[in-house]
């Protein structure tokens, strides 16, 4: 075993445990939390694979504003503090059944698949300056599409959560700016 | 680095994200869960495209990708929720029924209108 193989076995350790607990935990804010100590490893190992520039992506994307969004959406429908013992539906031994197959099936397979394959790391192999040219050499269009759904899925979100649900919400603090709003519109 | 570390780990991901999607209540829980299995399919993307060496870099350009991706559908889903929150006061996903058939149909006719509908010719 190599160096970087030692280091990616203790990091996916820590990431598989943080995973478990995030899935398995009944308070609801511990489960984000776990899920920034996953989703961190992740970008540790994806260092390891010499992929510097997907490594800080994930760092930024993935624990700068998705985790952060899911905090606020904790925070937004009930944030209890301490264990909320439904944060599991009946079926526990179904899904854990399941899983436990698939696990099993998907690891046999890949054993059975890369038993003689190695990566050569060596040579780093995604830094941020080919990555970036092959991004915008030969996956311009698919970058181009993506940036429309992203503005598509913005305003989509935007409008989905500021539609007539507004008479609940809105007390005496925006009820004038809402009654402005209302008679410019109609 | 042997690729069975990377792609044993991404299965494993994978199969816990699986079971938090079946087993979680809480509709965010759910994308949480969803969340780490989208990580474990970026997992898989780079370490191929690092053991492949590939030119174009499509591995790691499809997980940005990806990972753009999850961030739409992060937001989009996490809409959806709070509405659903605000309008049915619950974010409890085996309590929103109101779309399902129900698992006990009512013996007068919509049982006969099932069975005429999904009969197999």
């Amino acid at each position: 075993m190599t160096g970087q193989e030692v280091v990616f076995v203790i990091v996916g350790v820590v990431v598989l445990g943080a995973a478990v607990r995030c899935v398995t935990t009944r308070e609801l804010v511990h489960a984000a939390l776990w899920l920034v100590v996953a989703l961190g490893g992740l970008a540790v190992q994806y260092l390891l694979l010499t992929a510097e520039f997907v490594a800080w992506v994930q760092v930024l994307i993935y624990l700068g504003s998705v985790v952060v969004l899911l905090l606020f959406g904790l925070m937004l429908t009930r944030a209890p503090i301490g264990p909320s013992p439904d944060a599991d539906s009946g079926n526990r031994p179904v899904a854990l059944a399941v899983s436990l197959a698939s696990a099993a099936a998907l690891v046999a397979l890949v054993v059975d698949a890369f038993r003689t394959s190695w990566i050569e790391l060596d040579r780093p192999h995604g830094e941020s300056g080919p990555v970036g040219e092959s991004l915008f050499q030969n996956w311009v269009l698919p970058f181009e599409a993506l940036s429309v759904l992203l503005l598509a899925a913005l305003v989509g979100a935007i409008v989905v959560s500021r539609t007539r649900g507004n008479e609940q919400r809105t007390e005496q603090r925006t009820e004038q700016r809402d009654g402005q709003r209302n008679g410019g519109v109609g | 680095m042997h690729l069975l570390y990377p792609a044993v780990l991404a299965a494993l991901l994978f199969s816990t994200g699986l079971y938090g999607v079946l087993a979680r209540r809480n509709a965010i829980l759910v994308l949480m869960s969803v969340e780490l299995m989208l990580a474990a399919v970026s997992l898989n993307l780079v370490a191929f495209d690092v053991w492949l060496r590939d030119a174009m870099h499509s591995g790691q350009v499809l997980t940005l990708f990806l990972i753009a991706l999850a961030a739409a559908e992060i937001g989009i889903g996490l809409a959806i929720v709070l509405l659903v929150y605000r309008t049915r006061g619950t974010s409890a996903i085996d309590q929103l029924r109101e779309l399902g058939e129900s698992a006990h149909p009512a013996p007068d006719e919509p049982a006969a209108e099932r069975t005429t509908e999904t009969t197999p010719t």
